[in-house]
């Protein structure tokens, strides 16, 4: 079997469980050990992408392009990466974080709607980055579906496509089906990875059985810091494939040092764990990255945040759609008022 | 001008926005078809504009050029690519036009907040669906308090969202923010587009944020529903979603807006909103609804 890449996405998606507020130093200190434990990139920047800075997503503690050149400054071998979701962020965006340091463009799309990442894709390769897709909410198509969708990334020049379980609503076998759909569908030179989030405890199984269908890419987070109840643990999936007998090239101790030491003890503020919450996220297929504005929204409006959540899965919102959740509050929370 | 002093308007394009118009332009009690220049002789909307009676062509704008030759006002509902030629067909023959196309050539117009500072402009351009959507409240809410910072979430359905917008959604964005400063008054914007595809498939949802500082809750309430009512004159559908919420000193609120179904579905109204704009120039030139 071949080799598998790790990206390590707890600097971009661990973004969300922070409320985006990395400070440069744990950055440095995070990207230092990643690189040290043999990763091959590691992803950097606001949660919901380059751009993405704002009211709706929130602000971050510093800008994406501070972040990525503290991490590109302290990595000898891992590339960096970066998320830009098209009608989020811009050219622009993407041209500073490539001046920034990153080298690895990972364009993300709700999958549906994979054509309006084409602009995205070739303006990356102009810029010498890798461009590779990440096909969210990826719930919301059948195999078929979403094979249909990543032909259009792959014709676009796209590199890698990403089978993206914002909502971590994937069983085992729906994720097996989807990566061997692809698989069979797509020339070789065209890689596929996953990425999960454990709303049901499913992450890593998800993530090795991905692995077991041909895909040569995972998304994973030290100590699972992610959105919702976080991502695929990069240091138990390492583990993992091991004991698959898949070779990673990745220092386990390395990697176990800097999630207890670093990540667990200073970065996480809340802890990462299916929660009534992040179960609920799941069970009703919404993207783990409302988790915080949920409970905002919650305690904004009086409202129980499962009764959101559950709310926002039955109107089918995608991910960046987070201003549903305060107008769905606000209807909750006094229908009659709503629009008077 | 016709006989009974109706504006006389083209419609260059005949996709569904050409259609649209054409649908829009006939139930206007103040403008007349004058022609539709379509280049598919199998489209839909030329078939139709002929069964309705309309000089057609599918030779294109020229072509319709010489078969008409009193025509007020173009509207461009073709492409980007497309415009450029067309405009300067237009205005050598000294025609007017409104673009609904991404080109952005002319001056950025929104009809209730700058059309009359643009009234002589040979040529005006539209901007984007989200822009006709958002920047009537940022205005609104300009003339109350100093806009520090003004950011627009536009959800549309995908099934509405056309090959425009897919190739272009950087322009979409940042089109539509820096119109949220010239035309908007916000010192600084932002803009996102979202494309969501549920089935049955979503209205166009704006949720506007505006950072003032100090905000007064009455004031903004009072200018953010005349706003409204101001857009709902030639969109019917346009509808305040959530009433303005003031938190610090974060504005938040939301507009909807569903279509009219003249040609397009109702849940369409990111398109509705761009023909009604276009009728709603013209019908101000026809100097009726002023």
């Amino acid at each position: 079997m071949t080799a598998v890449r790790i990206v390590d996405t707890t600097l971009r998606d661990g973004s969300h469980a922070i409320a985006h507020q990395y400070r440069v130093e744990q950055v440095e200190t995070i990207a230092r050990a990643l690189d040290r434990a043999g990763v091959w990139a590691i992803a950097v920047g606001h949660g919901d992408g380059l751009g993405a800075s704002s009211i709706q997503y929130g602000r971050p503690r510093h800008p994406d392009a501070e972040l990525l050149a503290a991490a590109a400054g302290v990595v000898e071998r891992a590339r960096i990466a970066i998320a830009i979701l098209p009608g989020i962020g811009t050219k622009q965006d993407l041209e500073a974080a490539r001046d920034a340091g990153a080298s690895v463009a990972r364009i993300s799309t709700v999958c549906t709607e994979a054509d309006i990442g084409i602009q995205h894709l070739r303006l990356a390769r102009e810029l010498g980055m890798l461009p590779h897709s990440h096909l969210n909410t990826a719930h919301l198509l059948d195999p078929d579906g979403l094979v249909e969708q990543a032909k259009v990334v792959a014709d676009a020049g796209s590199e890698a496509i990403f089978i993206v379980d914002s909502a971590g609503a994937f069983l085992t076998d729906d994720v097996r089906r989807r990566v061997a759909a692809l698989r069979a569908a797509l020339p070789d030179e065209v890689a596929i990875g996953m990425h999960e989030h454990n709303n049901l405890s499913l992450a890593v199984a998800n993530s090795a059985a991905a692995v077991a269908e041909g895909a040569t890419l995972v998304d994973t987070s030290l100590a699972g810091l992610g959105a919702g109840a976080g991502n695929c643990q990069t240091e138990v999936l390492v583990a993992v494939l091991e004991r698959m007998g898949i070779s990673t090239g990745i220092d386990l101790w390395t990697l176990q040092d800097v999630a207890d030491r670093i990540v667990r003890a200073e970065v996480m503020q809340r802890p990462i764990e299916i929660d009534r919450l992040t179960a609920t996220m799941g069970y009703a297929s919404v993207p783990a990255s409302y988790l915080l504005h949920a409970i905002r929204a919650g305690e904004r409006f009086g409202l129980d945040p499962r009764d959101l959540i559950v709310e926002l899965g039955r109107r089918r919102v995608v991910v960046g759609q987070e201003d549903a959740i305060i107008g769905i509050a606000a209807e909750m929370a006094d229908p009659a008022a709503a629009g008077r | 001008m016709s006989a009974d002093g109706r504006l006389r308007v083209a419609i260059v394009g005949s996709g569904n926005i050409g259609t649209d118009l054409l649908l829009k332009v006939e139930r206007s009690p103040h403008l007349v078809v004058a022609g539709v220049a379509g280049i598919d002789p199998d489209s839909a909307g030329l078939r139709l504009a002929r069964e309705h009676g309309h000089v057609v062509t599918d030779r294109g704008l020229a072509h319709l050029l010489e078969l008409v030759d009193d025509i007020d006002l173009a509207f461009d509902a073709t492409s980007a690519a497309s415009h450029p030629q067309h405009a300067r067909l237009l205005a050598g023959r000294g025609i007017r036009s409104v673009d609904l196309t991404p080109a952005a050539l002319g001056p950025a117009v929104v009809p209730p907040v700058n059309l009359s500072a643009h009234r002589d402009e040979p040529e005006i351009n539209l901007v984007t669906c989200g822009a006709q959507a958002t920047i009537p409240i940022v205005a609104a809410l300009s003339r109350v308090a100093d806009v520090a910072y003004a950011e627009t979430v536009s959800t549309v359905a995908s099934r509405s969202a056309g090959p425009g917008t897919r190739q272009n959604i950087d322009e979409f964005t940042t089109a539509t923010a820096r119109a949220l400063e010239a035309i908007g008054g916000a010192r600084e914007a932002k803009a996102i587009i979202i494309l969501n595809p549920a089935d049955p498939p979503i209205m166009m949802r704006n949720t506007i944020y505006a950072r003032i500082a100090e905000p007064d809750a009455a004031a903004i309430e009072t200018a953010v529903a005349d706003a409204v009512a101001e857009v709902a004159a030639y969109v019917p559908g346009y509808r305040l979603k959530m009433a303005p919420l003031v938190a610090d000193d974060v504005v938040t609120l939301m507009v909807e807006v569903e279509g009219a179904g003249d040609n397009l579905p109702p849940y369409a109204g990111n398109l509705d909103i761009m023909t009604a704009a276009a009728v709603r120039v013209a019908e101000l030139q026809a100097g009726v609804a002023a």
